[in-house]
C-alpha cells in the first residue's frame, strides 16, 4: 500500500490530464465533434446516420457560445460512405478559439428519431495551452519579433553560460510572477475596478517575487545561489516581465493560460539569448569595421535573427 | 565632483548630445527598435518619456531628503509607475489612435533604466531646479534620437516624413518593415562612432 501511495501524485495528475482533454459532446450517438481546417466541424456518430437527414442543411444550426444570434451559414455537409462522418463546411472560416454549440433536429438513425442534441464544438483544452506557449516562445517571440527586452538581451548575451543562466532564472521568475499576477487581476484588481493601477501593481509585483525568489534561494540553496543570484537583479530591468502580466491582463486569460503564456515568454528568452551568445562568441574572433565593434554589430545580427524568426509566423498548431 | 559644476544649460545640453540616452548610453533601446517606423511615434513617444523623466526627477528632488536608502530603488519604481499610469490614461483618452499604434510600449516606460538611473545617479543627490533641467535634457535627448530614427526609416522605406511625401517612392522597402528596427540602430550606431573616429583624428592632425 505505501509502495501505491507514492503514485498517488501521478494518479492526480492523470485524473487532471483526462479531465483537461476528455470533451463533451452533449447527445449519446454522437461519439466525437472537432473542428478541421478553418472552417470544417466534423461529427462522428456513433452508427449509420440517413443521409437525407444528415446532409440537410436545415437539420443543423451553429453558433459561437458567447453569441447565440449570430447563426453561421452552411455552405455544404458531406457524409462519408459508411454514413457515420458528417463533415459540415461553412460559408466563412471559423473562429477556432472559441467554443462553438451545434444543435441538430432529432437524429435520423435507420428511420428511427433518436432525439434532437445540442453539441458542444471546441478545441482541447491542453492544445490551447501548448499553442499559447509555442505561439510566445517562437511565432511571436518576445525579443525577435516583438522587441522587449533588448536591455538584458544584449547585456547578457556575450558567453553561453551567462545567457543560459539569464535565461533559466528569468523564465522562474517570471512563471511565479505571471500566476501571482494573474490571481491578484481577477481577484482583487478587477472585482473592486482598480484596473488603472495595473501598472503600479504589477511592477511592485515583479520585484516583490524577484526579492522573494532572492531570499528563498539564499536560504535553500547557497552554492545555486551564488552561481545564479547575480541575474535575479536584471530580472526587474527586464520589459518583459512587466509585458508579460499586463497582456495577461488585457486579454483576460485563465491561470493555466497565463502559466503558459510566461513560460512560452521566458523559453523564447532563452533560446534568444543563447542562439545570440553563440553568434557573439565567434563574432569576437571575426574581423569587424573598428567603428561596428560591440554593441552596432550585435545589433545587425539581431537584425538577421528577426528576419530568419519571420519563418515561424507561418507555423501553426491547430 | 564634475557633475556638480554643470550649469543647468550643459546639463540639458549633455542630455542631449554626448549622454544621448540611445546612441551613446545605450539604454532603452526596445522602442528605438520596436516602433521607430516613423517620425510622428518618435515623437508621442518622446514626450511620454519627457513627461515621466522630468515629473519622477523633480518629485524624487522633492523629497530626497526623506528616502530612507534602503528602499530607495523601491521608491523609484513606484514614482515613475504613478507618471506613467497618468502619461498613459491621458494618451489613451485623447489620442487613441496613435496610442494603439504604440502598443504596449507607453506602459512599458515604467521598466526604462533609463529613468531610473538618472534618478539614482542626478535626481536623488541634486536640487529641483537642476534635477528638472537634467530631465528635460535626458527626454528630449531621447526625443531627438527616436526622431532621427524614425525620419531615416521614413525617408528610406517610403520616401516620406511626417507623412508629406518627399522623394516620391521609397528606395529601401526593407527599412520600414519592422523586423528591420535591429538593423537601422546598429548601422546608425556604428555610423555616428565613425564620426566620432574621424573627428577625434582630424582633432589630433
Amino acid at each position: 500500500m505505501k509502495e501505491l501511495r507514492r503514485y498517488q501524485w501521478l494518479v492526480g495528475i492523470l485524473l487532471v490530464a483526462l479531465f483537461l482533454t476528455g470533451c463533451k459532446t452533449g447527445h449519446q450517438f454522437v461519439k466525437k465533434t472537432e473542428f478541421k481546417d478553418s472552417d470544417k466541424i466534423i461529427i462522428s456518430f456513433a452508427g449509420p446516420v440517413d443521409e437525407a437527414w444528415a446532409t440537410n442543411v436545415g437539420s443543423y444550426a451553429v453558433y459561437e457560445k458567447p453569441d447565440p444570434d449570430i447563426v453561421l451559414n452552411i455552405k455544404g455537409i458531406a457524409l462519408n460512405s459508411e454514413r457515420t462522418v458528417a463533415t459540415i463546411t461553412f460559408a466563412a472560416p471559423l473562429n477556432t478559439g472559441e467554443a462553438h454549440i451545434l444543435n441538430t433536429t432529432g437524429i435520423m438513425s435507420e428511420g428511427q428519431d433518436l432525439g434532437a442534441g445540442m453539441l458542444t464544438v471546441k478545441k482541447l483544452y491542453i492544445g490551447v495551452l501548448i499553442s499559447i506557449l509555442l505561439g510566445a516562445a517562437l511565432i511571436n517571440n518576445f525579443v525577435f519579433t516583438k522587441y522587449l527586452g533588448l536591455c538584458v538581451f544584449f547585456g547578457c548575451s556575450q558567453k553561453r553560460g551567462t545567457a543560459i543562466g539569464m535565461g533559466l532564472v528569468f523564465t522562474i521568475v517570471l512563471s511565479f510572477a505571471a500566476v501571482m499576477a494573474w490571481a491578484l487581476y481577477q481577484f482583487v484588481l478587477k472585482p473592486y475596478q482598480l484596473t488603472f493601477l495595473n501598472i503600479v501593481v504589477f511592477i511592485g509585483l515583479v520585484s516583490l517575487s524577484v526579492q522573494g525568489v532572492d531570499t528563498i534561494l539564499r536560504k535553500i540553496n547557497p552554492a545555486l545561489f551564488k552561481a545564479f543570484g547575480v541575474y535575479l537583479v536584471l530580472v526587474i530591468a527586464n520589459c518583459i516581465a512587466i509585458a508579460v502580466p499586463l497582456m495577461l491582463a488585457d486579454n483576460e486569460y485563465t491561470g493555466w493560460e497565463s502559466f503558459s503564456l510566461a513560460l512560452g515568454a521566458g523559453i523564447g528568452f532563452l533560446i534568444a539569448l543563447f542562439l545570440m551568445a553563440c553568434v557573439r562568441e565567434r563574432l569576437e574572433l571575426a574581423k569587424v569595421p573598428p567603428s561596428f565593434k560591440g554593441l552596432p554589430i550585435a545589433f545587425v545580427v539581431a537584425g538577421l535573427f528577426a528576419l530568419a524568426f519571420l519563418g515561424f509566423s507561418g507555423l501553426s498548431i491547430y | 565632483m564634475a557633475i556638480q559644476e554643470k550649469t543647468n544649460r550643459q546639463l540639458f545640453v549633455d542630455g542631449i548630445l554626448s549622454e544621448n540616452p540611445i546612441f551613446k548610453l545605450a539604454l532603452s533601446m526596445c522602442p528605438a527598435v520596436g516602433i521607430s517606423t516613423s517620425v510622428m511615434n518618435g515623437i508621442l513617444l518622446g514626450t511620454a518619456v519627457l513627461f515621466v523623466q522630468v515629473c519622477s526627477s523633480c518629485t524624487i528632488a522633492l523629497v530626497r531628503n526623506y528616502i530612507h536608502p534602503k528602499i530607495r530603488i523601491p521608491t523609484y519604481t513606484l514614482t515613475i509607475a504613478t507618471w506613467v499610469t497618468v502619461i498613459d490614461l491621458v494618451l489613451a483618452a485623447y489620442v487613441p489612435v496613435a496610442y494603439k499604434a504604440m502598443g504596449l510600449f507607453v506602459r512599458l516606460i515604467v521598466a526604462f533604466a533609463i529613468i531610473t538611473m538618472r534618478l539614482e545617479m542626478f535626481a536623488s543627490r541634486e536640487p529641483v531646479g537642476k534635477s528638472f533641467w537634467d530631465g528635460m535634457g535626458m527626454g528630449l535627448g531621447f526625443m531627438f534620437a527616436m526622431m532621427v530614427l524614425g525620419a531615416v526609416r521614413e525617408l528610406l522605406g517610403q520616401g516620406k516624413l511626417l507623412g508629406f511625401d518627399i522623394l516620391g517612392f521609397g528606395p529601401l522597402l526593407y527599412f520600414v518593415l519592422p523586423c528591420a528596427g535591429f538593423v537601422v540602430v546598429g548601422l546608425m550606431m556604428g555610423f555616428f562612432n565613425w564620426i566620432e573616429v574621424v573627428y577625434n583624428r582630424r582633432k589630433e592632425a
